[in-house]
């Protein structure tokens, strides 16, 4: 307690506040507000370039099915058919694969193996979606169109969705393009979240007389709602995912029961369309196409953020 | 016969030695106490005696730990099997995040110990009398655990680990988190227990070794110093050591 009067000086305001500390304080605030001013003016802008298709269209627009930019006619149900179809395939796909690895990489694999396996699965988020379209169009297409898409219809064929002509481009493909692009987005928030459940859970199951796959079960209980929220922030990404999907998906507004048929998504035809949009309206439609997808793939961050927040508070109250 | 027989049991973290030499017999149907300053391999001690150390990488166990004659850490030993013998009470209440009623079916279910759901709900009903909690969540069975407070969670836990009907159950700290209370409960529980169990109990609280144990075993730096009756250790231990430790002149 010798030191008294420093610790009391320590207090006056003079101190607290020195100028630096302010010049700091104004420049982190200044950062953290110019984040929301950019959020804020993207939905005005967005929202004044796409006013004169929503006053020309209203509500038709989201369910017209017919895309002809020469007659002026714009509805937005085939790409929006096409994302939410292309996206659910995805996160289908991703979804077993990415807990599938997370599991193995916390419950199972040994530490040196367990490190570079998680960076491989990183390093797959760091390839650059055209190199993922890329590889669709000469890998993954010619190997689906031959050693996958015939033996799925020989033994499904009956069912709508495997019906038409196997080409390898079309919903399918560009779906699976997107599991495999969401997949370590996945994997490594359900990683998180599951090495974020206690340990005192596992011992918990382990003591009485679980086995490696029971114990698994409960560290899976437990990271349910964060799981959940992963997988839904994989889908706002699949949602929002462009360059590889418009590489393979077949660009065709179409709305078709069978995966085999090309599609289109929203953003392919933002990306396709945007700089050859002669016409006022045609520009203003596929400004409210960008709307559309903005307000979806918030909404479903969103909601995937606040799923994965509440782990966190469960498992608080756990320990 | 001793239900516990151990011998010159040493244990390694890494190349770190946490446990030097332990020899006892630990006897049935009776609470054995282990006491001793933080670190001292107490808890490491208590954690070989179920395996659960078989869970932390890179640890190493060598000597002899005979649960009814058998030696546990031969290469065909069951260990889920053991760890439904040997049951074990944490020392945080760590529920599963389910109901209160699944939370001491799960052991039953997962080893398959009842007959159809009747002979469940009988033994959910008769675990959660014994561990004294029953007229406490009769009517909430079906409500999380989280709900509960922390020594009915505590309790619940044991419950869970009575639900397997096991023959020993060890305790790690089971009440350094509770309050005076919730505390007595435990303390209450774990003498009527000792009837149909062999316990051994982990505590820091001399105190509740000395009230609760018929036998102390007092560890320091993973040497075990003293074993003998709770009586003799608390009135006229044989080590100044012991002495030492239990009239608070260190540790």
């Amino acid at each position: 307690m010798s030191n008294l009067p420093d610790q009391i000086e320590d207090l006056q305001p003079k101190r607290r506040f020195s100028s630096s500390d302010k010049v700091y304080r104004i420049l982190l605030t200044g950062c953290a507000a110019l984040i929301l001013i950019i959020v804020i003016t993207m939905l005005i802008v967005i929202g004044q370039g796409s006013w004169l298709s929503i006053r020309e269209f209203g509500l038709s627009f989201l369910f017209g099915q017919v895309w002809d930019p020469v007659k002026g006619e714009f509805g937005a149900l085939p790409f929006i058919y096409g994302t939410v179809v292309s996206s659910v395939i995805a996160v289908l796909i991703a979804t077993p694969l990415s807990i599938g690895v997370a599991v193995f990489l916390v419950e199972q694999a040994p530490r040196s193996l367990a490190r570079p396996i998680g960076f491989l699965v990183e390093l797959l988020a760091a390839i650059p979606s055209v190199v993922y379209g890329l590889w669709a169009i000469f890998v993954l297409a010619p190997f689906l169109r031959v050693y996958v898409q015939p033996p799925l219809q020989a033994t499904l064929g009956w069912l709508p969705f495997f019906k038409g002509t196997p080409t390898g481009i079309g919903m399918f493909t560009g779906g699976l393009i997107m599991a495999i692009m969401i997949t370590p987005i996945i994997t490594a928030v359900v990683r998180d979240i599951l090495e974020a459940v206690p340990v005192t859970q596992r011992e918990a199951a382990l003591a009485l007389g679980a086995t490696k796959w029971e114990t698994t079960k409960i560290v899976l209980a437990n990271a349910s709602s964060g799981i959940a929220g992963a997988v839904i922030l994989g889908l706002g990404r699949a949602v929002g995912e462009t360059m590889a999907v418009t590489m393979i998906i077949g660009n065709r507004p179409h709305i078709s029961a069978s995966l085999f048929d090309p599609g289109y998504t929203i953003a392919s035809v933002i990306a396709n369309e945007f700089t050859e949009a002669t016409g006022d309206l045609y520009l203003s439609a596929l400004v409210e196409m960008g709307l559309i997808l903005f307000i979806v793939t918030f909404i479903v961050t969103a909601l995937a953020k606040l799923l994965i927040m509440s782990v966190g508070r469960k498992t608080q109250n756990v320990a | 016969m001793s239900k516990i027989s151990v011998s010159n049991l040493d244990f390694y973290y890494g190349k770190a030695q946490a446990l030097h030499g332990i020899s006892l017999e630990l006897p049935a149907n009776q609470v054995i106490a282990f006491i001793g300053p933080s670190g001292c391999g107490k808890s490491t001690f208590l954690r070989t005696l179920n395996r659960m150390n078989d869970t932390i990488p890179n640890t190493r166990v060598e000597g002899e730990v005979l649960i009814d004659g058998k030696d546990i850490n031969e290469a065909n030993t069951d260990v889920v099997a053991l760890r439904r013998k040997v049951g074990m009470v944490f020392q945080k209440s760590n529920p599963f995040p389910k109901s209160i009623f699944d939370n001491v079916a799960y052991g039953i279910q997962i080893n398959g110990i009842h007959k159809d759901k009747a002979d469940l709900t009988a033994r959910v009903e008769k675990a959660l009398t014994d561990a004294a909690l029953w007229n406490e969540v009769k009517d909430r069975l079906n409500t999380s655990a989280f709900g509960l407070s922390g020594g009915q969670q505590q309790r619940l836990c044991i419950a869970r680990a009575l639900a397997v009907q096991p023959e020993v159950i060890l305790m790690d700290e089971p009440a350094s988190a509770l309050d005076p209370m919730a505390t007595q409960k435990i303390e209450e529980l774990v003498v009527e227990l000792k009837r149909q169990y062999t316990i051994i109990i982990v505590t820091h609280n001399m105190q509740q070794a000395a009230r609760v144990s018929d036998k102390t075993a007092f560890f320091m730096l993973g040497k075990l110093v003293e074993y003998n009756p709770t009586d003799k250790m608390f009135t006229n231990p044989n080590e100044k050591l012991t002495e030492d430790y239990i009239t608070g002149r260190f540790g």
